[in-house]
């Protein structure tokens, strides 16, 4: 048929169940070289999809997780100017060699080697708010420049960049232009069997349906804290089928309810909710 | 030419596309990222639409732009690249069921695109998307010759007519995931430090010490913002208590706060603010002003619709002596310039007086993400400057 797919683009992986539109902008964002930013309720297959790339092009993946402390030039490289202090307090080493001192984080990493890579900046959001700006430049060009060395490390092959938020804060505009933007929406019922089914392929088919009503109906109850999302959802029919809940205790009760609501307050709410 | 017919149409719809993101846009269109229209979507979007909240604007715009339009030029191309591998007999390419050959059913094709005027999105005869016919994408008839698009989706159009992101507009109001997003920008305003090491100091203190390390951290900073929430609750707020309850629990969750303060009363302040409505438990309003340190926000939320003489006279009418409801307010005003009010009302229905009195006061938002989000940088600047 017509459009098949070119080399080098993204068509899902047999166990990263991606809808079209998804493949669309990870296709978009590597033909433009690009990054991805990948927004999404949590437990929507954010951080996995990275690795679902790297696995489906058969290029190397890293990850460099943000924190709250993180620093944008970390994941470029950093300095150890203590190691330095102190090999020159002991005379170990070769303290004029400012090269030993220099390690790459793991964009700076992605920037040097000869190869394509994927790179995952899981959790942007995680780090002050002036992070992505910090970065603005290197992902434009990517490119960055070593102080300590007055050298330029330029990247032979534009790395796959794929950022994750969980939108805790807001990212800066002039960062947000740069970038190909996916809201990962839940899956609705249908795709979720076809993402259960490659997780948990041999379920019996009673216990599958009866899960998915209560799960859906609690997704849809007003007011709680934390929806639970696929995830949580693959957990819970683990168990359930591990356990051997019977398919009539799904209706009356909800089972094992602790590994859908983490929050006391959802799980009071779901009790008075049945009453 | 249509597309700066969608360009238009995404800004008339609020969203600010600017010419860095176009160009980009029509840099994938040349790359060939959107051979058809499913495509053209997906990759429009995620070129020009830089937040979920504006998915639903951009679905309006994409489906007033290309609801009624020809056949896209794209989709011709597949086609002609389609018919010639027919034709060189690829069998990769089935013959759909009511025809004896692939002459034949070329034949068809064309004399239908002939008498096609436009695009086409459903239905049993005609080339496009989401159909029966036997020729086009996204639609139901198994056998058939799949066009462009991907098979089994809906047509882009359709679905961006079927507007599913309506709910998460940031115009409308939201869940508390939405107002803790709004609120965490108020943590812009702290100095959010750490205990770190400070590089410049540790080598200048090494060196004073003759080569002798000593580690220089900077001193922590802290957070400084107090957070004070002060919510009108009964009366014509009775509709809105699921609201107010959901943006209160949402700053009660955050801990980014050195402190969170709640207050509640009815109509106004008067001499009392309560803690618990039910308990009784209370606080004199002159104390709770009294406390107000430069560290400290306030949002208001009400509705500030009440009779004018509960506003006017003293203790909402109950006292006969001391200050008005607005007297309190204005003393809140003048202790800090760090306040807002939200109205859990749209601005449609703020034409009243009360409401006139209290705008002329506090800064007034709407009760939603986006009312949250402006009334909070309101209080950035309000710190900045």
């Amino acid at each position: 048929m017509i459009p098949t797919s070119p080399p080098g683009t993204f068509q899902g992986t047999s166990r990263y169940i991606a809808d079209d539109g998804l493949l669309a902008d990870v296709n978009a964002a590597i033909v433009l070289g690009r990054p991805l930013l990948v927004k999404g309720e949590p437990g929507t297959g954010k951080t996995v999809l990275a690795s679902a790339v790297a696995e489906a092009l058969g290029v190397p993946f890293t990850v460099w997780s943000i924190k709250s402390t993180s620093k944008a030039i970390e994941g470029l490289y950093t300095y150890d100017v203590v190691q330095r202090l102190n090999d020159a307090r002991f005379g170990e080493g070769d303290v004029r060699n400012v090269r030993r001192y220099i390690r790459l984080g793991p964009l700076g990493q992605a920037f040097s080697t000869s190869q394509r890579v994927v790179v995952l900046i899981d959790e942007i959001d995680k780090a002050d708010i002036e992070f992505p700006n910090d970065l603005l430049r290197e992902l434009d060009e990517m490119a960055f420049y070593i102080h300590e060395l007055d050298e330029t490390v330029r990247a032979a092959h534009r790395p796959i960049v794929i950022i994750t938020s969980n939108a805790e804060k807001e990212l800066p505009d002039a960062f947000l232009r740069r970038c190909v933007f996916h809201y990962i929406a839940f899956p609705d019922r249908e795709r979720m069997r076809r993402i259960v089914d490659v997780h948990l392929p041999e379920l019996p088919e009673k216990l599958v349906e009866a899960a998915f009503s209560r799960f859906y109906s609690l997704r849809r109850q007003d007011g709680l804290r934390k929806k639970p999302s696929t995830s949580e959802l693959i957990d819970w029919l683990t168990v359930l089928a591990r356990m051997g809940v019977p398919v009539e205790d799904l209706v009356a009760k909800l089972p094992y309810a602790g590994i859908l609501l983490k929050q006391e307050a959802d799980l009071a709410l779901s009790e008075r909710a049945r009453r | 030419m249509i597309l700066e017919r969608l360009l238009y149409n995404l800004r008339s719809q609020g969203l600010r596309v600017g010419p860095a993101e176009w160009l980009d846009f029509l840099r994938g269109l040349e790359a060939g990222l959107a051979e058809d229209m499913d495509q053209l979507y997906w990759f429009s979007r995620a070129i020009l639409v830089h937040d979920e909240g504006g998915y639903d604007a951009f679905d309006v715009a994409f489906s007033a732009t290309f609801k009624d339009i020809d056949l896209p030029p794209q989709l011709k191309d597949a086609l002609v690249e389609w018919l010639s591998q027919a034709r060189e007999g690829n069998p990769a390419v089935p013959v759909p069921p009511g025809f004896n050959s692939l002459e034949e059913m070329l034949a068809e094709l064309k004399k239908r695109l002939e008498q096609q005027k436009g695009r086409h999105d459903g239905g049993p005869h005609w080339v496009g998307t989401g159909g029966t016919s036997p020729f086009g994408n996204s639609g139901r008839n198994d056998q058939g010759i799949r066009i462009g698009g991907t098979g089994g989706g809906r047509g882009a159009v359709q679905v961006a007519e079927e507007r599913r992101w309506g709910a998460y507009r940031t115009d409308l109001t939201l869940d508390i995931r939405d107002f803790q997003v709004a609120l965490g920008m108020l943590r812009r305003l702290q100095r959010e430090g750490r205990e770190q090491l400070s590089i410049e100091r540790t080598i200048q203190r090494t060196a004073d010490n003759g080569g002798e390390i000593e580690l220089v951290n900077e001193r922590e900073r802290v957070n400084k913002i107090k957070l004070v929430l002060l919510m009108d609750v009964g009366g014509s707020m009775d509709p809105h208590s699921a609201l107010v309850s959901r943006l209160f629990s949402a700053a009660k969750d955050m801990k980014i706060f050195k402190s969170l303060e709640s207050w509640y009363f009815h109509n106004c302040p008067y001499t009392w603010l309560y803690k618990d409505f039910r308990t009784y438990e209370r606080k004199a309003t002159a104390e709770v002003i009294a406390s107000l340190s430069p560290e400290h926000r306030l949002i208001w939320v009400g509705d500030a619709s009440m009779a004018p003489w509960e506003l006017t006279s003293s203790a909402g009418g109950f006292g006969d002596q001391g200050p008005t409801g607005l007297d309190w307010l204005k003393r809140f005003a003048a202790k800090t310039r760090h306040a807002v009010w939200l109205n859990p009302d749209p601005p449609q229905y703020w034409d009243h007086p009360t409401v006139s009195a209290i705008r002329a006061t506090f800064p007034m938002y709407p009760l939603t993400v986006e009312g949250l989000k402006n009334a909070v940088s309101r209080l950035r600047r309000t710190a900045a400057g």
